[in-house]
């Protein structure tokens, strides 16, 4: 009965992607993903370290146990963040990328206009592209039109962990568009991912709901017990709300 | 000849390409990507591309994010 999430052709079992950024430490993350089932995980594209001083992600994630999703974060205009995902797809394999153009440092809202030219090079380089965006029908509307594989909605600044702010714009998003709808930044518990499955989405992404909180590993779990039930429950069919009872029990058999 | 890596200068030997540069900073070319002056280097190109004099060199690889 539950259909596996489908993006841009390709089939995943698990509903819920996540981050690698912001774990204490890689012991932590790598039993944090394995707790999540997620088959999709964020990484970002940096500089590489040339005094190797540090250790490298990819020495605790095999790339072929998880499909790597590069994203353009911190990037503030089209152009780089173009340059980004050319440099990520020769870095790794695949060309699914995670589209950012940052608008503003305080709220990291999208800058839109710069959203929609970069996630339009993008496709005419032969790009899956995934796009971050604001719980703008309209313009996820457009990313549609241009090309992208998922429209990716936030449910609030991202690492705020606000929850879903505007429900019934992530609604008319679900209704707008025939792409998956992927809820991502701003999902801060359990409930909150279980109540963007409920409306209908396709999936979410998540970084710090998981890596910020004080077991990672346990919230990990959390998150995928909750993305699995919101799921079942949209697909379920809730009971309309209605203002007053309806008593459960029978009305009529009783002795008193 | 004086060339910028990641931001740092460096010296290499005249006749370097991106593949030796990778060589020497012990870097394996199957986890970075590199750019020249802004534009993408492809990894069948690593041996093949020369380095020249105040070239700006990218080199990037994977790093945790959200």
């Amino acid at each position: 009965m539950e259909t596996p999430l489908s993006i841009a052709g390709k089939t995943f079992r698990s509903r819920l992607l996540v981050g690698t950024g912001k774990y204490p430490d890689y012991p932590t993350m790598v039993k944090a993903l394995e707790e999540s089932g997620a088959e999709i995980v964020t990484v970002a594209v940096r500089r590489v370290n040339l005094d190797r001083s540090r250790e490298s992600l990819l020495d605790h994630i095999d790339p072929k146990r998880y499909t790597l999703l590069p994203n353009t974060a911190a990037c503030f205009t089209a152009d780089d963040a173009v340059r980004t995902c050319l440099l990520a797809r020769e870095a790794g394999m695949s060309s699914m990328v995670k589209l950012e153009v940052i608008g503003d440092e305080k709220t990291l809202f999208p800058d839109t206009e710069g959203l929609l030219a970069a996630a339009r090079t993008l496709v005419k380089e032969g790009f899956v592209v995934l796009p971050y965006t604001n719980d703008d029908p309209i313009m996820a509307k457009k990313l549609e039109d241009a090309g992208c594989a998922a429209v990716m909605p936030l449910a609030a600044p991202i690492g705020s962990g606000l929850g879903i702010r505007n429900p019934f714009n992530i609604r008319i998003i679900i209704e707008s568009v025939k792409v998956p709808v992927i809820v991502d930044a701003g999902v801060g518990t359990a409930s909150d991912a279980a109540v963007a499955m409920e409306l209908g989405c396709d999936g979410v992404l998540m970084n710090t709901g998981i890596a910020g909180a004080k077991d990672p590993v346990l919230m990990a779990g959390a998150m995928r017990e909750a993305i699995s039930a919101g799921r079942k429950a949209f697909l379920a069919g809730r009971i309309p709300k209605k203002l007053y009872a309806t008593a459960s029990s029978p009305l009529d058999g009783t002795f008193f | 000849m004086e060339i910028v890596v990641n931001g740092e200068q460096r010296t290499v030997v005249e006749g370097a390409t991106i593949l030796s540069l990778l060589r020497d900073l012990s870097l394996p070319e199957t986890r970075v990507a590199v750019e020249r002056n802004r534009s993408l280097v492809r990894k069948a190109d690593f041996a093949g591309t020369g380095l020249s004099q105040d070239d700006r060199i990218e080199i990037v690889t994977f790093v945790g994010g959200g």
